[in-house]
Order: structure tokens, then sequence, then C-alpha cells
């Protein structure tokens, strides 16, 4: 197996995550795991969750390497972490980096999570705005049953309630 | 400073609360990570934004906002020794990570240590709660109360999309790690254990020994975790862990009862060997201590060891690990004259309580 990184040594170090049940894997050759950060188990400088993020951070899905040394460059304007040194680290530096590296994160998040998008708990005040447009989702999708159901008149019930909730998200 | 009782005591006061499944399980836990919107996370942050975090954070409890959790005290860690910073790590109330490289690092800890906020570790505030048993939903409960008290005073990094952003990608959206603490030793001894751990690693947790080197378990104590924090609700994240862990403590209490049936005399000649050596060996390593204080424990559990009660076993897990030994005894203690004394705590407090 060729390592995947370069596509030109043999492959000798072999990564299986299980996320959800889903199997992924990693296969690359010591010369690119040691360039990544000692991503080899078992060396002194030890092997710990945030060397396999890297590993799987440099996976470029697209397939497009010429960009990679510009990614490289790009810096966070929040803490001034680059994403050379977030992809080496495997940590942000602070809230901003997640914007500023957005484009390069959900295929890292699907490998880690097998989701990208957050459905928990959201805060009282910050998350006034997104915890409506939660509620009014839920209700959609409340709505869309209903009428499926053929229980038209508490579709109409939900209709309404959505309207109510939409006018509150509209004057903020 | 030597007269916390946090430090001093080896057992927490909500170790020694009745609760469900005790038989199998120790502890549930949850932790919350969270970070303040407009400071860098810990790894980048300068001295001041770090002192300004934990200054800021310090002042929810100051300020009164926590007295509905009982009398809460706050540390910071510079204030500690080494060994006392050890001892919190052994009981669980910090982690390593906070004890050996946080800068600026602070602990609030509730009364009956069952909370612990650990501030500046790699998360500006994580938030730990700990239950007695089986009680994985209580104890979200609690550490989300917790969470919304802080809400209500500082602004946290929350993004619509990804939800609560964290410094580590494997902690964003939720920012839960849940877990039990199993006793498992008659998985072990029947030899189903590496199948059942293997099967729980595919369904989205992730297990690891405690107190062990590594991912080796020693006295066949598991932790298993949630691995997952973004994509599901904090509910479905607990009521999945919760409905594989009860799985496998019925697995546990199925092999048990086997093993009682089948081999009865053969289960209690090692329960009661254990005993014996424990009560009258006068060197002990860590190792043979866990693995035979394991036995013990199964024989209280079987009712094969009228002797002895869970709660010496609770306490001695703590007291024979090496800082807690060294607070003891006052001194640095060399690998062999820590094996002496951990044979000489073991043994007395198992003659005590006889």
């Amino acid at each position: 197996m060729v390592c995947q990184e370069c596509g030109q040594r043999p492959a000798t170090l072999h990564f299986t995550k299980y996320v959800n049940g889903e199997k992924t894997e990693l296969h690359i050759c010591e010369a690119c795991a040691r360039e990544k950060g000692e991503l080899i188990p078992g060396t002194p400088s030890g092997f710990s969750i945030h060397n396999l993020l890297s590993g799987l951070m440099d996976f470029d899905p697209s397939g497009i390497s010429a960009s990679k040394a510009q990614a490289q460059t790009l810096r966070c304007e929040g803490c001034g972490m680059t994403y050379g040194q977030f992809s080496k680290l495997g940590r942000f530096g602070c809230a901003r980096c997640y914007k500023q590296f957005a484009d390069r994160l959900d295929p890292l998040l699907k490998r880690v999570h097998g989701n990208t998008v957050h459905v928990g708990k959201v805060p009282k005040r910050a998350g006034g705005l997104v915890r409506l447009r939660r509620e009014i989702d839920g209700l959609k999708r409340e709505m869309q049953q209903k009428i499926a159901g053929e229980d038209f008149e508490s579709a109409a019930d939900l209709r309404d309630r959505i309207r109510e909730l939409e006018r509150e998200v509209q004057n903020g | 400073m030597g007269n916390r009782q946090y430090t001093a005591e080896a057992l927490s006061p909500w170790m020694k609360q009745d609760a469900p499944d005790r038989d199998v399980v120790l502890s549930s836990r949850v932790r919350i990570a969270r970070n303040l919107r407009h400071l860098p996370f810990p790894m980048m942050a300068s001295a001041a934004q770090s002192v300004e975090a934990m200054e800021r954070l310090l002042q929810v409890s100051e300020s009164g906002r926590l007295c509905g959790l009982g009398e809460v005290s706050s540390v910071r860690l510079s204030e500690l020794s080494e060994l006392e910073k050890q001892v919190l790590v052994e009981k669980h109330l910090i982690s390593p990570a906070l004890a050996n490289h946080a800068q600026h690092a602070a602990l609030m800890l509730g009364p009956g240590e069952d909370i612990s906020l650990m501030v500046n570790e790699e998360d500006h505030l994580r938030i730990q709660c700990l239950h007695a048993g089986f009680q994985l939903k209580e104890t979200w409960d609690t550490a989300s109360k917790i969470d919304d008290i802080f809400e209500e005073a500082v602004d946290y990094a929350f993004d619509e999309k990804y939800g609560f952003l964290t410094s580590c990608p494997t902690n964003v959206g939720t920012g839960i790690r849940a877990s039990v603490m199993l006793h498992l030793p008659a998985l072990v001894m029947t030899g189903q254990i590496n199948r059942i751990l293997s099967a729980v690693t595919q369904v989205g947790l992730a297990v690891r020994g405690v107190y062990g080197e590594g991912s080796e378990a020693t006295g066949n104590l598991f932790q298993v975790s949630n691995q997952i924090t973004l994509g599901q609700s904090e509910s479905e994240i607990i009521e999945h862990l919760h409905a594989v862990a009860r799985q496998i403590i019925e697995h546990e209490k199925a092999a048990r009862a086997k093993l009682m049936n089948e081999s009865r005399l053969k289960v209690e000649d090692r329960v009661k060997r254990s005993f014996g050596i424990l009560s009258y060996a006068a060197v002990i390593d860590a190792k043979e201590a866990s693995q035979r204080l394991s036995d013990l424990r199964l024989g209280v559990h079987l009712g094969l060891l009228p002797e002895v009660d869970e709660g010496t076993l609770n306490e001695l897990l703590v007291s024979i690990q090496p800082g807690f030994l060294q607070q003891t005894y006052g001194e640095a203690l060399s690998p062999e004259q820590r094996d002496m004394t951990r044979a000489q705590m073991i043994s007395s407090r198992l003659a005590t309580h006889a």
C-alpha cells in the first residue's frame, strides 16, 4: 500500500478509527508521519490524540495540494495562530480560529464526530436567536409529519405558531 | 496548607453515599468544557489574558452565585505544593494536565468534592461532576445547572453551527465527556472482556483502564466514555452511554452469578487468599495490591467476605496511590519504601475494620 500523504513511499503506519460504527483508515509512511509531528506511537515524545488529529487534518479531501502551502500560512486574526501550527498541535487557539479555518474544518469534524453541526444545548443569553430558529426548525418538522398523517388541524396550529416565532425573529 | 480536608482525606464525601448499581459501578462522571468568548484559549493566551480569565471565572464563585452548591472553596494552583496537586489527581478531583502544565490555573471545589471546576486547563473552564454508582443522568443535571449559572455571568464562546467552541476539536459542540467507572472482575475472569470492550469501541464510545499505565487496566477497573460531542444532543449522548453501560453491567452481573453457580469454591478461595495476603504481606507493589483489592471487592459483593466493607476498599483505592502514601508517611519514599508502606497501610485498614 502506498502512503496516502506523499503517494510515493510504502505506507507502514496504519490507523483505524471507528466513529458511529463507521470505519475510517489512515495509511502513511514513516517519513510523512515524522514530518507531521512524531505521529509514531512509542517514540519518546509519545503519541497523543492531537498527533492523530494533526494527521487527519493534513488530509486534503479535495486533493488539491497546490493550495496546501498557502493554507499553512493562513493566520487567525484573533490569536495569531497559523493553520500550520493548528494542524501540528491539533488544537485551536481561540474562538475565531473556527471561522478563520472554517474551509478546512468540516472534513476534520466529520472524521472525528461523524457530524459537523451542533444540535445540543444553546446558551440562554448568547443564543437567544439561535434558540428561536432551532424551535422553528423543530416545529416545521413536526408540521410536515402532521401533514403526512393528514392531521391538518394540528398542522394549521403549528403553522400559526411558526409564523408567530418567525415574527419574533424578525423583530430581533 | 497541609490541613485542607480535600487533600487530607482519601475518600471524598460523595463516595460515601448510597447509590444504585454500586456493586459494579464505582462512579459516574460528567465533564463540560467551556471557554470565554473574548479571550484566546489557555494555550494561546498571554499571562495577562490567563489571569483575566481566571479572575473572571473565580469572580462567579466569589459573587455568591454558586452558593446553592454549599460552601465552594477556591484555590489557585500556585498556592498548592506538588504533593497536594498529586493527591488531588489521585482523587480524580483535577486532571494531570491541570496539575502539571497549566499556567494561572485555579480550582473551585464543592463541599462534597462531587463538583470540581478547573480553570485554565486546556479550556478556560472545565466543569466536572462526580456521583457515586450509576447515576449518569443525575450527574449531567448537576453539571448542566452549574453550566447555566456560569452562562448567566460570563460570555461563552459559542457558534451557531459548531456549538460550544473548545480548544480541541474532539470536544467541540456539546463539550461534554460523560463516563462511568466500572469494576468488571467476572468478565475478566471468564475471558469475555475483550469481546465486550471491542464492541463498545465500535459504537462511538471509548474504554480505558483506570489508574493503569496507558490503557492497561489495573484492578479490573474500566472507564467507559463518549467520544462524540458534535451532532448529538447532551441527552442523546448520556442516554447512549447509559444504555451501553447498562448492558455491560448486566453482563458482569450474569458472569458473577455464573461463577457462583459453577465454581463458587474456586472464587471463594481466590477472594480469601487475597484477603490473607493483603492482611499479612510486608511488601506489596501497586499492581498486585490493585488486583487483590479487586478480588476483595468482588468477594464483598458476592457476600463471601463479611469481615470487609466496601467503604474501606474505596478508601484504599486512593490511599495506596504514590502521592497519598507519601503524604501519609510525611516524607519522600523510595519505590521499596513505597511498597512497604503500602502493605502497612492495607493491613492496618483491613485489621481495624475486621
